[in-house]
C-alpha cells in the first residue's frame, strides 16, 4: 500500500518537480588482478525530463562506465558503488534483481555503440524488440510483433515488415541503430541512455540518426544522457554538457556556456581540436599526454600532469567545484582568482 | 531448404565413391590376396587357385573394384573367408548392436557433458567450473579401456552387481528393453562415454564463456529480460557450436571401439573388426569399413543440416 502510494507520487504533482534523475557522488570501482580500477570518482548530476544531458570526454575517461551504472549493469561480482542514483523516485542502487528488471528497459533504456554487436546474431530484429515489449507490458505475443512493426516505422526504417523477420547481420549500420533506437523506445522510457550511438556510423548516416534520435526525444518527451566524444554531435543534440576527465565531471554547464565560455583548461583542449578544422567522428587528440592510470590516480587534480596552466598547488589538494554562474561550474584552481 | 538437401546429398556421393575406392585399394596393398592370406602353406595350389577363382581374386584389380561396388550397391558385401556366411548380414547385426550401444553413451555422454559445461561456463572461475572441469580433464586422460577393466573388476568382480560381458543373458545377443538386457549395456555405455563428457563439457564450458562476455548480453540484460530469458538467449547460440562437436563425437561413437566391445565383448562392429583382423578376413573386413565409412559421410550431411538449420548465419545458398 505505502509502496503504490510512494509510486503514484508523480513530480508533476509535487510543488516544485523534483528531477527525473538525481545522481549524488557516484562512485564505481572494479576489482580486478592487478588492483582496484576506480573508473568513477564522485559524480554528481541532476537531469529534468524531457532534457538532454551529454558527457564530454576522451576515451577512458568513464563515460561508458557512468551510464552502465544508471541500471547497475556492470558485472555484480567485481563492481562497488557508492552514492547514489535516483531514477523517477526508484533508489537504483538498493533495488532487489527483481527491480531492477523491472526498470531496466521500460523506465530507463539503452542504446549502445557498435549496434551489431549489441544484438543477438540469432535472433531476428523483430523477436528481439518484441521479448522486450512481452517482458514489460505482459502483452501476447501477436500484440508485440505488432508494436515491433509499429517502432520499427517510427524510426523511419523502409518495408518494415520485411526487416522484422531480418536477422542483425542482413541489415547495414544505419538501419540497426535505428532497430536499436526502436528496441531502446519499445516501453517508452522516462531516461533513454545513448554510448556513442552514432561514433560507428559513417558521416551522414550519423547525422540522420542523430535528427532522428532528437526528433523522438521531443516528441516522446524522454530525458536523454548521451555520451560522446565529439564536440559537434555534443553541440548538436544537447541542452546541457558534462565534461568528463578520469571519473570526473570537470564541467558542467548549459551548452551555449560550455562551448562559449569554457572554464577548464581540459575543456579548452577538447574545443580546439574542433575547431581547428577537424572534422565529426574524428578523435580528441590535440592534448598532449594520455588520461591518467585509473589504478594509481594522482592526489589533486589529475589532469595537472597535461595542463599547461598547472601550478604547485594543482597537485597538492582535491579540486573543488567552482560556481563563477549557478548552472555553470567546473573544477579548476584557476577560477578562484 | 529441400534443394539445398538434395544439393548436400549429392555432393556425398563422389566422397563415398572415394572413399569405397581406398577402402578397397588399402586392403589390397597388403602383399598376396585374401585366399593366399589365410591358405595353410601346405594346401594343395590347385585347391588355392580354385577358391581364387571362385571368389574373383583372379582378375585385374579395376575389374575387382568394379564387381565389389556393383555387388555392395544391391547390398552384397560378399562371403566371409573365415566362415562363408555372407558379410552384409553379419555387419548389419553388428551394427545394429553398435548404434545400441552407442546412442545410450550419447545419450548418458552428451547430456552429462552439456549440462556441466554449462554450469562452468556460466560459473567461470568458481568453485563449481573447477569441479567440472577436473571432470572433463579426467574423462579426457583417463585411459578408457583401462577404466572398463576398472569398472568390471568393482562392479562385476567385487560387486557382482553387473555383467562383464555380452550383450544378453547366457551370451544371447537377440536384443531386449528388460533389466535383464539392459544391466550388460551399463558399463560399456558409462566406458565408452567417458571420453565424450569429456569433450562436450570443454566445448560447451568455453562456448558459454565466450558468449557470456559478448556485449549482446549485457544488452539483453539492459532490457530488463530475467536471467532466465537470458540463459535461454546463450543456450541457442552455443547449440551450432555444441551440436557439431556433438555430431562429431557421435560419429567416433558409432564407428565403434574396438578396445571397449572387446574388453567387453559387446557383439559389435569394433568386436567384428577386431575378429576380422585377426582371422585374416578381408571381405569381412572391407565390409564393415565401408559400411562405417558411409555412415560417417552420411552423418556428415545430417550435422551440416542441423547447423545450418539452428543458425541463421550460415547462409543455405
Ligand atoms: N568491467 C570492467 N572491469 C574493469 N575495468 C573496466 C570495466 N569497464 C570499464 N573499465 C575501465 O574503466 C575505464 C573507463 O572506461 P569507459 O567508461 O568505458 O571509458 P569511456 O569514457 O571511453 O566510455 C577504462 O579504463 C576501462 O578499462
Ligand atoms: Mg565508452
Amino acid at each position: 500500500m505505502t509502496a503504490a502510494l510512494r509510486q503514484d507520487q508523480s513530480p508533476v504533482a509535487e510543488a516544485a518537480p523534483a528531477p527525473l534523475v538525481t545522481v549524488e557522488n557516484l562512485t564505481v570501482s572494479f576489482k580486478g588482478g592487478d588492483g582496484v580500477i576506480k573508473a568513477v570518482n564522485g559524480v554528481d548530476f541532476t537531469l529534468e525530463r524531457g532534457k538532454v544531458l551529454t558527457i564530454l570526454g576522451e576515451s577512458g575517461s568513464g563515460k561508458s562506465v557512468t551510464l552502465k551504472a544508471m541500471m547497475r549493469l556492470h558485472p555484480p561480482r567485481k563492481t562497488s558503488y557508492t552514492g547514489r542514483i535516483a531514477i523517477g523516485g526508484r533508489e537504483i542502487l538498493s533495488l532487489s534483481d527483481r527491480e531492477l528488471g523491472q526498470v531496466r528497459g521500460s523506465v530507463v533504456s539503452m542504446i549502445f555503440q557498435e549496434p551489431m554487436l549489441a544484438f543477438d546474431p540469432v535472433y531476428t530484429i523483430g523477436q528481439q524488440i518484441a521479448e522486450t515489449v512481452v517482458r514489460h507490458e505482459g502483452v501476447s505475443r501477436q500484440a508485440a510483433d505488432k508494436r515491433a512493426l509499429e517502432l520499427l516505422e517510427m524510426v523511419q526504417i523502409p518495408s518494415a515488415a520485411r526487416r522484422l523477420k531480418a536477422y542483425p547481420h542482413e541489415m547495414s549500420g544505419g538501419m540497426r541503430q535505428r532497430a536499436m533506437i526502436a528496441l531502446a523506445l519499445s516501453c517508452r522510457p522516462d531516461l533513454l541512455l545513448a554510448d556513442e550511438p552514432t561514433t560507428a556510423l559513417d558521416a551522414t548516416v550519423q547525422m540522420q540518426v542523430l535528427i532522428l534520435l532528437r526528433q523522438l526525444q521531443r516528441e516522446m518527451g524522454m530525458a536523454v544522457i548521451f555520451v560522446t566524444h565529439d564536440m559537434g554531435v555534443a553541440a548538436e543534440i544537447a541542452d546541457e554538457v558534462a565534461v568528463m576527465y578520469a571519473g570526473r565531471f570537470i564541467e558542467t554547464g548549459p551548452v551555449g556556456d560550455v562551448i562559449g565560455r569554457r572554464l577548464h583548461p581540459y575543456t579548452e583542449g577538447l574545443l580546439a581540436s574542433t575547431v581547428h578544422g577537424a572534422q565529426r567522428g574524428q578523435r580528441l587528440e590535440t592534448i598532449a599526454g594520455a588520461p591518467p592510470n585509473l589504478a594509481k590516480l594522482p592526489s589533486g587534480c589529475a589532469f595537472a600532469p597535461r595542463c599547461r596552466y598547472v601550478e604547485p598547488r594543482c597537485r597538492e589538494t582535491e579540486v573543488p567545484l567552482f560556481h563563477p554562474k549557478p548552472d555553470h561550474a567546473a573544477r579548476c584552481l584557476r577560477i578562484d582568482r | 531448404m529441400i534443394s539445398y538437401l538434395i544439393r548436400r546429398l549429392l555432393y556425398s556421393v563422389p566422397i563415398a565413391l572415394g572413399v569405397s575406392l581406398m577402402i578397397f585399394m588399402l586392403v589390397h596393398l597388403a602383399p598376396g590376396d585374401p585366399i593366399s592370406a589365410i591358405a595353410p602353406a601346405d594346401a594343395p595350389p590347385d585347391v588355392v587357385e580354385r577358391l581364387r577363382v571362385d571368389y574373383g581374386y583372379d582378375k585385374p584389380l579395376p575389374i575387382q573394384f568394379g564387381l565389389w561396388l556393383g555387388r555392395a550397391v544391391t547390398g552384397d558385401l560378399g562371403n566371409s573367408v573365415a566362415s562363408g556366411q555372407p558379410v552384409a548380414a553379419e555387419v548389419m547385426s553388428a551394427v545394429g548392436n553398435t548404434i545400441l550401444l552407442s546412442l545410450c553413451a550419447a545419450v548418458f555422454g552428451f547430456t552429462l557433458g552439456a549440462v556441466l559445461g554449462f554450469v562452468a561456463g556460466y560459473k567461470q572461475g568458481r568453485a563449481m567450473d573447477k569441479i567440472a572441469t577436473a571432470i572433463a580433464v579426467a574423462g579426457i586422460s583417463v585411459p578408457h579401456y583401462w577404466l572398463g577393466m576398472v569398472l568390471v573388476i568393482v562392479f562385476s568382480v567385487q560387486l557382482n552387481a553387473l555383467p562383464a560381458v555380452g550383450m544378453g543373458p547366457g551370451g544371447s545377443n537377440d536384443w531386449a528393453w528388460d533389466w535383464l538386457h539392459m544391466r550388460h549395456l551399463i558399463l560399456p555405455a558409462i566406458t565408452l562415454a567417458v571420453i565424450p563428457i569429456g569433450i562436450v563439457m570443454r566445448t560447451t564450458r568455453s562456448a558459454v564463456a565466450e558468449i557470456l562476455n559478448q556485449e549482446f548480453v549485457q544488452a539483453l540484460r539492459a532490457k530488463g529480460l530475467s536471467e532466465r530469458h537470458v540463459l535461454g538467449h546463450v543456450i541457442r547460440n552455443v547449440a551450432p557450436t555444441v551440436l557439431a562437436v556433438m555430431g562429431l563425437q557421435l560419429g567416433y561413437l558409432l564407428g565403434g571401439s574396438i578396445l571397449i566391445e572387446t574388453v567387453f565383448s559387446w557383439p559389435g562392429t569394433g568386436f567384428l573388426l577386431n575378429t576380422a583382423i585377426f582371422r585374416r578376413d578381408i571381405p569381412m573386413l572391407q565390409g564393415t569399413i565401408l559400411v562405417l565409412a558411409l555412415f560417417f559421410v552420411f552423418l556428415n550431411v545430417v550435422v551440416d543440416l542441423i547447423q545450418t538449420a539452428v543458425d541463421p548465419r550460415i547462409k543455405r545458398a
